[in-house]
């Protein structure tokens, strides 16, 4: 029985493009992907192309041609497959792009220690911010599930990301001139810990200053259907109603409608508004109320009477 | 003595100096320091007007383009951008 999202985490991912869990996935899983991909002791790993290449090689990883269905992507009882079928990570899969999606690809990201650098004398630079894939308008969403299979310390340089900025519409690399961005997080975790990103989230990789080589699996995967009310069939979900603006004396408990307005230190103020107004239009998508409105920011821009 | 330039660019929270910084780089010429993606959580300065009190001559700023018609609510780059410099002789 798959464990779909609450609405309140469907909120957070609306609002922030990501949500985590951590150290789902047990030792054992773990211990068993890393058996897979010919994970290699550190001291016995001389050469970062030829640890990489070796990996690809002898992995038992499956090559996955894209577009093939999630469902038969990975060999039973594979470790790969026990981690798409735990219940809370499928169905947070079935929640967000439906129980019919679609792999577009995977990729075993390695980030090496400064010794390997230091030792081929080239610079240890972290990897720039961008969006993954291309220019993406669309009001469908991919989502890329990360997977941690070791730890992930601080020094070990963990994926930086930018929460709130999955809905704004940029082109890869044209966002690597900002250096540093107010509010970045780094993916500090436990092994097993699995993120999910929507595929509009900023982000990047951080410099290993550790003396482990830091592992992470990515999978993006694709809906095939519309990404309405999938965490929640049975059509509970109802729209919250207006409240007093500007009102400071209300009921303080915190609401899903206080989940989607959350701002973030990075954005303009005068951005921030369209920020909230994009959210709201991704809720109505998520939700199928077409005229669901928070905060009156729609309803007063679509009251045109000429 | 050589010279060489320091370039900090700074994003403002609304398009005026006295403005909070939202983000932040820094490129160093006389390769005294290599700023990278991620190395810093808290910006150089709290606005931009600081940046000015501390020595950076700004250069550049980016300008106010009206939203085109029919993608008024898209959202995208950061918008305020100001390119400050600083020129230091050394012997590099």
């Amino acid at each position: 029985m798959v464990q779909l999202l609450s609405t309140e985490q469907m909120a957070e991912f609306a609002n922030s493009g990501c949500l985590f869990f951590d150290g789902l996935i047990d030792n054992q899983t773990n211990k068993e992907f890393l058996n897979d991909i010919g994970y290699t002791d550190i001291e016995n790993v001389d050469n970062m192309q030829k640890y990489f290449q070796n990996i690809k090689a002898s992995s038992s990883i499956p090559r996955i041609p894209a577009g093939t269905s999630l469902k038969n992507a990975y060999p039973h009882k594979s470790p790969l497959q026990k981690i798409f079928k735990n219940e809370v990570v499928a169905g947070a899969i079935n929640s967000l792009v439906g129980s019919e999606a679609v792999v577009d690809h995977q990729f075993l990201h390695l980030t090496f220690p400064t010794k390997y650098f230091k030792k081929t004398n080239q610079r240890q630079m972290s990897q720039v911010n961008h969006q993954d894939s291309t220019i993406d308008p669309r009001i469908t969403f991919d989502i890329q599930l990360f997977y941690f299979p070791t730890d992930v310390t601080k020094e070990m340089g963990g994926t930086r990301y930018h929460p709130g900025t999955h809905l704004r519409i940029v082109n890869e690399m044209g966002i690597a001139k900002y250096q540093n961005i107010k509010g970045q997080k780094n993916i500090v975790c436990k092994a097993g810990t699995i993120g999910i990103f929507h595929n509009g989230l900023w982000h990047g990789a951080g410099v290993n200053f550790s003396d482990e080589i830091r592992y992470m699996f990515k999978v993006r995967l694709q809906p095939t259907e519309k990404q309405e009310l999938l965490w929640d069939p049975e059509k509970k979900y109802k729209p919250l109603p207006n409240k007093a603006l500007y009102w400071t004396d209300e009921n303080q408990e915190k609401t899903v409608n206080d989940i989607l307005m959350q701002s973030y230190p990075w954005q303009e103020a005068d951005t921030n508004r369209l920020d909230k107004i994009n959210t709201i239009k991704f809720w109505r998508m998520l939700t199928g109320h077409k005229n669901l409105d928070i905060d009156y920011w729609l309803t007063r821009i679509e009251n045109e009477l000429y | 003595m050589p010279k060489r330039q320091k370039v900090l660019v700074l994003y403002l929270k609304f398009p005026s100096l006295e403005a909070e910084v939202i983000s932040w780089a820094t490129f160093d010429g006389t390769g005294q320091k290599l700023h990278m993606t991620g190395d810093s959580d808290e910006p150089p300065y709290p606005t931009g007007l600081d940046a000015l009190l501390d020595g950076w001559r700004l250069f550049q700023s980016s300008q106010a383009i009206p939203e085109h018609p029919g993608e008024e609510f898209r959202t995208s780059y950061l918008k305020h951008e100001f390119f400050f410099e600083k020129i230091e002789e050394g012997d590099f």
